[in-house]
């Protein structure tokens, strides 16, 4: 899928995107920005909501837009499914009604057939004559999902998928939805400003901000390698380590990652694959050597850039993996921090975070 | 009673508001929905009977449908007789005089449904028709039994334009307004009396009805 478009809304920020999402094999590319940076103008644009007013969408072999010749697919003929924020089910009709909507077209029996598959994959089995407004916002997320998948749609369009849930619902919804779209093998595109979500359901990820991708790779790269201080902003900077966990007890988990053993506090299981995640502010950055500490993570390396941050300064640690630490000015000086010394970067077991990785990655 | 004149007015009410219905609703699609940037200019040529007085109105319709203006010609050479002071003519009229209150209740309903549930339903492959006739209009049943229900009782009442179009013949477009002036002017007050009597207690049954739709405990689509 190549997309190329721009938008303009008169009095605000014109939107321009272009990049392209691999349909074979199916990958899942996420949006991800702060809100108001467009995101959600380019995935309305995708759906054949809005109209830009230059560029092109090609799909496979099939043109959807193309400003130049004036082509334009209606949203009815694009073949998506899409899940706006709010979910939006229809009010006056069930579970059931709200899923066999769009299957008009469909032979009855088949309409029956296709409700009763996504209500079992979605887990709503017994609420099919539940009208909407009566469901928990979990209940409502998986409905408007089932809803998307009944016609099969080639591609999966969801705008903010977890961000109307509450925060214990949206980890374990945030789980169901990764596995769902592994399983499912659907081409999708996500837009989110949540950079859990981005690791835990995207292969690839393209930033947006003021209106622009300012920087597009696999979610790791990205969090990892921030292109600049705009772009490090936006994600936050963190360390992002691919890993396993090998041991868990007591709610302590011991992940394995690039060589290194990291605690981290949090569930999980043995053998999961994860992501461990650390914020750059929450690593302490102590002379080489040194003693005993109540930090469960104590990590040698070396120093490999000193980058200016403002009043801050970014000090990038090689310690098998890379890690990212974000120190004052006069750390830096106390500590003679340059590229090539000795330090040890510190974490406490529970500012390691803990993200659910995808086995398969094709990006 | 005059029965007859009480038939003429509930035969020119309901006809009236089912022609709205059917007139109104499209006409209310538009304008709840389109980004017509010179929209408001269809807008107040819609709400114009609320602010005309009814001779105004009657008289600009007389003058359409008479005999010398095109359409007035083209209707007699059609079925043979010209239209004003017939019941057909009467009813074009209460059309015209009623269309705010069907055209202003369905789009104000139209523009509390959420764009993003029709939008849902367009990516969902359904046509706009389909979506109108499946998700919009049962998400504003109130307003459109509000807008068919004053534009029955609007029309009930109407007097100027009636007289201005209608004249005033018997069992054709003398309607219950015409008939109450008649008996005041033959100095009958106890007739008159029955009458008003009559139509007060049927529009105030009517407004009832608008109200209790209205009432969200009892609107169709807020079960709990």
């Amino acid at each position: 899928m190549i997309v190329d478009i721009a938008k303009t809304f008169p009095g605000r920020l014109t939107v321009e995107a272009a990049f392209r999402l691999p349909l074979d094999p199916p990958s899942v590319l996420i949006l991800f920005g702060p809100s108001g940076s467009g995101k959600t103008t380019v995935l309305r644009c995708l759906a054949g909501l809005e109209w830009p007013e230059r560029g092109t969408i090609r799909f496979g072999e099939a043109t959807w837009l193309d400003c130049a010749t004036g082509e334009n697919l209606p949203a009815q003929r694009r073949g998506i499914g899409y899940m706006s924020q709010d979910y939006a089910l229809f009010p006056t009709y069930s579970v059931a009604g709200n899923i066999a909507f769009g299957l008009s077209d469909v032979p009855p029996r088949e309409r029956s057939r296709r409700v009763a598959e996504v209500i079992a994959l979605l887990h709503l089995q017994g609420l099919e004559q539940v009208k909407p407004q009566q469901l928990s916002g979990g209940q409502q997320q998986r409905v408007a999902l089932a809803r998307a998948l009944a016609r099969h749609p080639h591609l999966l369009l969801l705008d903010e998928p977890l961000s109307a849930l509450d925060v214990p619902t949206r980890g374990k919804v945030r789980a169901e939805l990764g596995k769902l779209l592994r399983d499912l093998r659907i081409p999708s595109i996500v837009v989110t400003h949540d950079w859990e979500d981005a690791l835990a359901l995207g292969d690839r990820m393209v930033v947006v901000h003021e209106g622009r991708v300012v920087q597009e790779g696999t979610p790791q790269d990205v969090f990892n390698r921030p292109r600049d201080a705009d772009v490090a902003k936006i994600v936050g900077m963190e360390s992002v380590i691919p890993g396993r966990i090998v041991a868990a007890s007591n709610g302590l988990l011991m992940v394995e990652a690039a060589g290194l053993r990291l605690q981290a506090v949090g569930e999980g299981e043995a053998g999961e694959n994860v992501f461990a995640c650390i914020r750059a502010e929450d690593i302490v950055l102590e002379p080489a050597g040194g003693g005993a500490t109540s930090a469960r993570n104590r990590l040698a390396g070396v120093v490999r850039e000193v980058l200016p941050r403002g009043a801050l300064v970014q000090v990038i640690v090689d310690c098998g993996p890379v890690l990212s630490a974000i120190v004052t000015r006069s750390a830096v000086e106390d500590l003679h921090l340059m590229p090539g010394a000795a330090v040890a970067a510190v974490v406490k077991a529970g500012a390691v975070h803990l993200i659910p990785r995808r086995e398969e990655r094709h990006a | 009673m005059n029965w007859i004149a009480i038939w003429v007015t509930f035969k020119l009410a309901t006809l009236t508001a089912l022609i709205l219905v059917l007139i109104g609703l499209p006409l209310a699609y538009w304008v709840s929905f389109s980004r017509w940037r010179w929209k408001f200019l269809v807008e107040s040529v819609v709400a114009l009977p609320l602010v005309l007085p009814p001779t105004v109105l009657g008289f600009y319709i007389l003058v359409a449908i008479g005999p010398h203006s095109p359409i007035g010609r083209w209707y007699a050479d059609l079925v043979g007789h010209p239209l004003p002071f017939t019941f057909e003519g009467l009813l074009v009229a209460s059309v015209l005089y009623s269309l705010p209150f069907a055209v202003q209740p369905f789009a104000s309903a139209f523009d509390q449904v959420d764009r993003r549930v029709i939008e849902a339903a367009w990516t969902l492959g359904v046509s706009r028709l389909k979506t109108f006739f499946k998700l919009i209009i049962p998400m504003a049943t109130a307003g459109v039994v509000t807008g068919f229900v004053l534009s029955f009782a609007h029309t009930l009442g109407e007097f100027g334009v009636v007289l201005m179009v209608g004249g005033n013949i018997e069992g054709e477009t003398r309607t219950v307004s015409i008939d109450i002036y008649d008996e005041v002017q033959a100095l009958n007050y106890a007739g008159a009396a029955k009458t008003a009597l009559f139509l007060l207690a049927v529009s105030y049954s009517v407004l009832l009805a608008v109200y209790a739709v209205n009432r969200k405990v009892w609107a169709v689509w807020s079960q709990k």
